[in-house]
């Protein structure tokens, strides 16, 4: 009730004395957010990940050491900055959870419905897609997001994922463009990125996955789309579908040319 | 058995600053679960550093250090090879200590 | 009151609060005389209370000791705190809040040779004043600094 009223109050007092001022409650969260970023435990992640990616499991007792990502067998570094893409292998497009899963069935031998049980960790309940998307994000860190568009299905899914960003739909008549397709939105003091515009397209790409502190959590990009879902009241968005990762190809495309900079930390 | 700590510990000019991350739920015993059943207080109440087995620094903590706990700290002394070590126990008695060398 | 709390002690614990402090986890056996910040003062439920158990009424107020946080905490469950004491011979480092159901967060220990300053994160139930309690020569001195804590939205 207190932080309600006080947030409140934090408003109308930057409302009422004006622009200058406004920026006051927004250089101090700014200052929060920056004294969050040295010590990310989303490093707690990463170091369970390189862990994971290493670790011999499921039927054929293999590691996920001969993943192809995208770059090459077992090459991490820079590959999350080019998913999703198509892979022959599979003949088709795939983002990073979606190529694990893959990789998880085809060397480690484990079932889809195994391998999928748990796509968003709580507590001491880990989901290892958490862990290896941490690590192998980090590993794309400082890269120049580069997701292509050369295979006819890679621009399949843009398209699909574009219309899915303008689709209205659920109870509230709600699209991702309700939130995301104009500047200077806000729900109560979080900021929304204009996703339609080049600049916030790239901040709200490349700063995921992210530790959240009000989770206490590592999430992932999935589990932003999934969470948004959510709260448009849409029908559950499914972990690695193909919806998820239309979505993510035309979310991730329009990121091109920003350097990566995740796993981040958040609110 | 507990995750294991990130330590960075970095020396310059005599002074080394020490940073750890700490994997730990740190629940203060005040939040109820999904079944309004109170979930119970698992925190870490006691860390020590030291440095070649001298304390540096020595903390109690109550649950309200916030989970996965992040402390930084500066000693003088340390020298670049030299081992720190870092030990939390927390109050379910469940102990851990992980080690780096200063760089 | 100070009475049972000795008379406790004398029986060699069990029943009555430090039963009550170890099953609500505060304590451990073993721990009830501990150096520095006592148990008990972990269970205080108000900052006077608090100092009372640290053996800490009525600290001077310092300008010595610097709080580094934020104004505004955009979730309170982490909040980053830094105390620094320019205070000569500072012992220890404690740091309260007070809106907390139990105000005593931390406490430091600080050995001859390292730095008195120190940084981590705690969880702030509402916005509240964070106080830093310094021990140094013997003396206990303070600092405060309001922290507000506000409500995000719903993403980012």
């Amino acid at each position: 009730m207190m932080r309600r009223t006080m947030a409140a109050a934090v408003l109308a007092a930057g409302a009422v004395l004006g622009a200058a001022a406004q920026s006051n409650p927004e250089a101090e969260i700014a200052k929060y957010r920056e004294a969050l970023a040295a010590g990310n435990p989303a490093e707690l992640w990463e170091a369970r990940g390189e862990a994971l990616w290493k670790q011999k499991r499921g039927p054929k007792a293999a590691s996920l050491e001969a993943c192809d990502l995208g770059k090459g067998a077992g090459v991490v570094n820079g590959a999350y900055a080019e998913l999703p893409r198509y892979f022959a292998d599979a003949d088709r497009v795939m983002d990073l959870e979606t190529r694990l899963v893959h990789c998880m069935v085809a060397l480690q031998g484990l079932r889809f419905e195994d391998a999928t049980k748990r796509p968003f960790g709580a507590g001491t309940n880990r989901s290892d897609f958490e862990s290896l998307a941490a690590w192998i994000t980090a590993e794309s860190r400082g890269v120049t997001m580069n997701v292509a568009l050369s295979h006819p299905k890679e621009r399949e899914a843009y398209q699909l994922g574009e219309k899915m960003f303008y689709f209205r739909g659920g109870p509230h008549d709600f699209a991702c463009a309700t939130c995301h397709a104009e500047n200077s939105k806000r729900i109560r003091l979080q900021d929304l990125p204009n996703l339609t515009e080049k600049a916030g397209a790239q901040l709200a790409y490349t700063t995921w996955p992210a530790y959240r502190v009000s989770q206490g959590e590592l999430r992932t990009f999935q589990w932003r789309l999934n969470d948004c879902y959510r709260q448009q009241r849409f029908p559950d968005l499914k972990f690695a579908s193909d919806a998820s990762i239309a979505l993510t190809a035309f979310l991730a495309r329009n990121a091109n040319g920003a350097t990566f900079n995740a796993p981040a930390i958040k609110r | 058995m507990a995750d294991p700590m990130r330590i960075r510990a970095a020396e310059r000019d005599g002074v080394v600053n020490v940073k750890i991350l700490m994997s730990h739920e740190m629940e203060t015993g005040q939040r109820k679960d999904g079944s309004g059943k109170i979930v119970p207080a698992h925190f870490i109440s006691k860390v020590t550093a030291t440095h070649q087995g001298r304390t540096v620094l020595s903390a109690q903590w109550g649950p309200a250090v916030a989970k996965n706990p992040f402390l930084e700290f500066n000693f003088k002394g340390g020298k670049k090879g030299d081992r720190i070590a870092i030990t939390w126990e927390d109050n379910k008695g469940e102990t851990r200590t992980d080690e780096t060398t200063i760089n | 009151m100070n009475h049972s709390r000795r008379a406790v002690l004398k029986t060699g614990g069990g029943a009555g609060v430090l039963g009550l402090l170890f099953a609500a986890g505060i304590a451990r056996p073993g721990e009830v005389f501990a150096q520095g910040a006592g148990l008990n003062a972990f269970a205080m439920k108000s900052v006077p209370e608090a100092l009372r158990a640290l053996g800490a009424q009525g600290p001077a107020v310092s300008a010595a000791i610097q709080i580094k946080a934020p104004e505004i905490a955009e979730n309170g469950a982490v909040v980053p705190i830094g105390i620094e004491s320019n205070l000569p011979g500072t012992e220890s480092i404690t740091l309260l809040i007070e809106k907390n159901p139990q105000p005593l967060a931390a406490s430091f220990s600080i050995p001859a040779g390292t730095e008195p300053s120190v940084s981590t994160r705690v969880k702030i139930g509402e916005s509240s004043d964070v106080y830093a309690l310094v021990k140094a020569d013997g003396k206990f001195y303070m600092a405060k600094k309001e922290i507000k804590i506000t409500l995000g939205g719903c993403g980012g």
